[in-house]
């Protein structure tokens, strides 16, 4: 078996400035190796742990999707040590990569069925790969309908605004993108994601509801989702605990007898019900 | 077989040809496992080490791999220890510790080759407890003083020599060349009555435990429990069954190892998320942490306990804190309700 703390070497081929604040970067990488990007085989909901070498590493949501092949895309807020050093590194700088780590977003029983992902803030990174990978002209026709409420305080907090743009000309997208307070310019809608949940009102019928985002995001659109009829089994969510192995060893990420790592990050309603509320 | 006490030395000391062999040793004021260059170092008359010798499998602070930076890359060694090891003189609670051990670093999916390699590598030569320690629960845990589970051979200490029970090919084969005589009549009796008189003081209840723990998480009987915890550690880092890390990088120019050390769900930092918010904010929480682990958690993910009654934790304590009575209090407890 191959050892599970090796990186696979990767260089950084773009550091793009994602958000208005600055606080958020999207970095691709892609593979020094062929063969190392053949054996990274991932699906979307998945992370991967990402080696500053000399700094250290941490785990961030794949952003990209497998149906982008040659690159692994993480968007990352600047917060402590590694991703402060991520944020200032120049192009063509090699990284490491452990991975794909985790669960996925449970895409096989989503087919045939309506989905509704729900995202808010920067924790859109996994949803960008999950809504990437649908709109995938091989997958499209597997999935119903697809309805996708995203908020951020601010039209510069959102991420990916050239594909937003390019998703909102899309028929078989249903695109909500919300601020929380009017700016100017700003045509579409303002309030907090549970409220405009609320007023978008989707259907939960033969639907799942994917949802990431700030605690709080979470905590108001909850009931806002039950009332619309979605089970704790169809409402999908990811939780971030603390890493460093990734693989179940280190004992840092559990939620009860779960290790966010390793049976997760990926739990339904349902699942984290029983677990203790320590996430 | 019967082993001389005066020959232990020179068998030690033949091992070493083909093996490290880690032995207690004294240190200032406590014993501990060293690896030793000659057998006379090894000493036998001791109770039990202050940090268990789960350190030799899985080191306090080990190098995973060390790499170089390059243009064009990054060059990447291995740090994996293949040399052959002998661990003589480890109490049978310290032996069963590594049978749960395996559990962690070995899943379906992902294999620790750090302590996987040392562990197929080592063979563990035990030494019975001829008078166990006022701390010691190991038999209320399916262990005891004289336990052979997870050992390679057992000595049983009889006044001027060792029973030296074989209990797998792997401990026959440091026996060869050494030409023991079989344990006599005599010899046989004694040990018996050593083992006997080896009774431990403590019994702790675990009966029920499970099913309460199941259903306490949020009872305010963790309010009470953690109350004298300072939150130092001592016991998870003196726990033979612990094996929480932390991963470091240390560097010099474009050089430098990944590392890995011992941490402790005791302490605040183990689960800070980077936005501030931490999931187990204070001592409660992480003191429900250590025992829902041992006593729950692991026992629902590898249906075992993982505690091995060593004592350590409560030997170390400086507050005092007994898991004994932690337990006996969560098992007199009327459990409210498991609601927030
Ligand atoms: C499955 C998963 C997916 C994730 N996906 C993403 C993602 O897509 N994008 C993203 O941006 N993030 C993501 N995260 C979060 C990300 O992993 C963390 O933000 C990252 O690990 C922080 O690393 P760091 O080295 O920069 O921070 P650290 O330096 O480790 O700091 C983290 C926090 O701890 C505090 N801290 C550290 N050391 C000390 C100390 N000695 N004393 C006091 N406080 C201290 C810091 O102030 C900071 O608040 C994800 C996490 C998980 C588990
Ligand atoms: S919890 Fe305490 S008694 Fe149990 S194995 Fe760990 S140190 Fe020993
Ligand atoms: S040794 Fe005692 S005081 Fe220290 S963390 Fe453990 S229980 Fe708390
Ligand atoms: S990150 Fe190490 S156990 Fe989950």
């Amino acid at each position: 078996m191959k050892n599970p703390y090796l990186p696979l070497p990767m260089r950084l081929v773009k550091n793009f400035v994602e958000t208005e604040d600055k606080l958020i970067h999207t970095f691709t990488l892609e593979f020094l190796n062929e063969e190392d990007e053949k054996s990274f085989q991932y699906l979307p909901g998945q992370f991967a742990e990402v080696s500053v070498f000399g700094v250290g590493e941490a785990p961030f949501g794949i952003a990209s999707s497998p149906t982008e092949p040659g690159h692994l895309k993480f968007s990352v807020a600047k917060v402590g040590v590694v991703t402060t050093t991520l944020h200032q590194l120049p192009e063509g700088t090699i990284l490491g990569v452990r991975g794909p780590l985790g669960n996925n977003y449970p895409i096989e029983e989503f087919k045939g069925k309506n989905l509704v992902v729900i995202g808010g803030g920067f924790a859109f990174t996994t949803l960008r790969s999950l809504i990437t990978y649908i709109l995938h002209p091989d997958h499209r026709g597997d999935y119903g309908e697809l309805t996708v409420i995203y908020g951020a305080r601010n039209p510069g907090l959102l991420l990916y605004k050239d594909e937003l743009a390019e998703w909102e000309k899309r028929s078989d997208i249903n695109l909500i993108c919300t601020i929380d307070r009017p700016v100017e310019g700003w045509n579409g809608r303002v309030g907090f994601v549970p409220a405009v949940t609320k007023e978008v009102a989707p259907s939960a019928e033969n639907a799942y509801a994917v949802i990431c985002g700030p605690p709080v995001m979470i905590k108001f659109t909850m009931p806002v989702l039950e009332e619309l009829g979605f089970s704790p089994e169809r409402i999908i969510m990811s939780l971030e605990n603390r890493m460093k192995c990734g693989i179940g060893m280190c004992g840092r990420c559990n939620v009860g007898n779960k290790y966010v790592c390793k049976d997760g990050p990926v739990f339904t309603r349902a699942q984290l019900n029983q677990l203790p509320n320590e996430y | 077989m019967l082993l001389n006490k005066g020959q232990l030395t020179d068998w030690l000391n033949q091992l070493m040809q083909a093996y490290q062999v880690f032995a207690p040793i004294k240190e200032g004021d406590y014993f501990c496992f060293k690896q030793i260059n000659s057998g006379d170092q090894a000493t036998l008359n001791y109770t039990n080490s202050k940090v268990p010798p789960k350190e030799v499998l899985f080191p306090r602070s080990e190098k995973l791999f060390c790499y170089r930076c390059e243009n064009d890359g990054v060059q990447l060694t291995e740090q994996i220890d293949e040399s052959k090891k002998i661990i003589v003189g480890l109490r049978p609670c310290d032996a069963k510790s590594f049978l749960l051990l395996d559990g962690v670093f070995k899943s379906d999916k992902y294999h620790d080759p750090y302590y996987l390699t040392r562990r197929n590598n080592t063979v563990l030569v035990g030494l019975g407890c001829n008078q166990p320690a006022s701390t010691c629960f190991c038999t209320s845990l399916g262990g005891g003083p004289f336990a052979t589970e997870g050992l390679d051979l057992l000595l049983v200490d009889i006044g001027d020599r060792y029973v030296v029970e074989v209990l797998t090919d792997r401990g026959r084969e440091l026996l060869a060349g050494m030409e023991l005589p079989a344990a006599d009549q005599e010899a046989k009796e004694t040990a018996r009555r050593v083992k006997e008189g080896a009774a431990l003081s403590t019994q702790v209840n675990l009966e029920g435990l499970k099913s309460k723990l199941d259903v306490i998480f949020y009872d305010p009987i963790w309010d009470l429990i953690h109350e004298k915890c300072l939150g130092c550690a001592a016991c998870t880092y003196t726990c033979p069954t612990c094996h929480c890390f932390d991963i470091v990088d240390e560097a010099e120019g474009n050089e430098g190892c990944r590392i890995r050390n011992w941490d402790a769900c005791m302490f605040p930092l183990f689960t800070l998320h980077g936005s501030g918010h931490n999931p187990r904010p204070t001592g409660k929480e992480r003191f429900r942490q250590r025992v829902m682990h041992k006593f729950k958690y692991f026992v629902d993910n590898f249906n075992a306990i993982a505690c091995v009654g060593c004592g350590r934790c409560i030997i170390n304590c400086p507050v005092n804190l007994d898991i004994r009575e932690v337990l006996a209090e969560i098992q007199g407890s009327e459990v409210r309700s498991d609601k927030q």
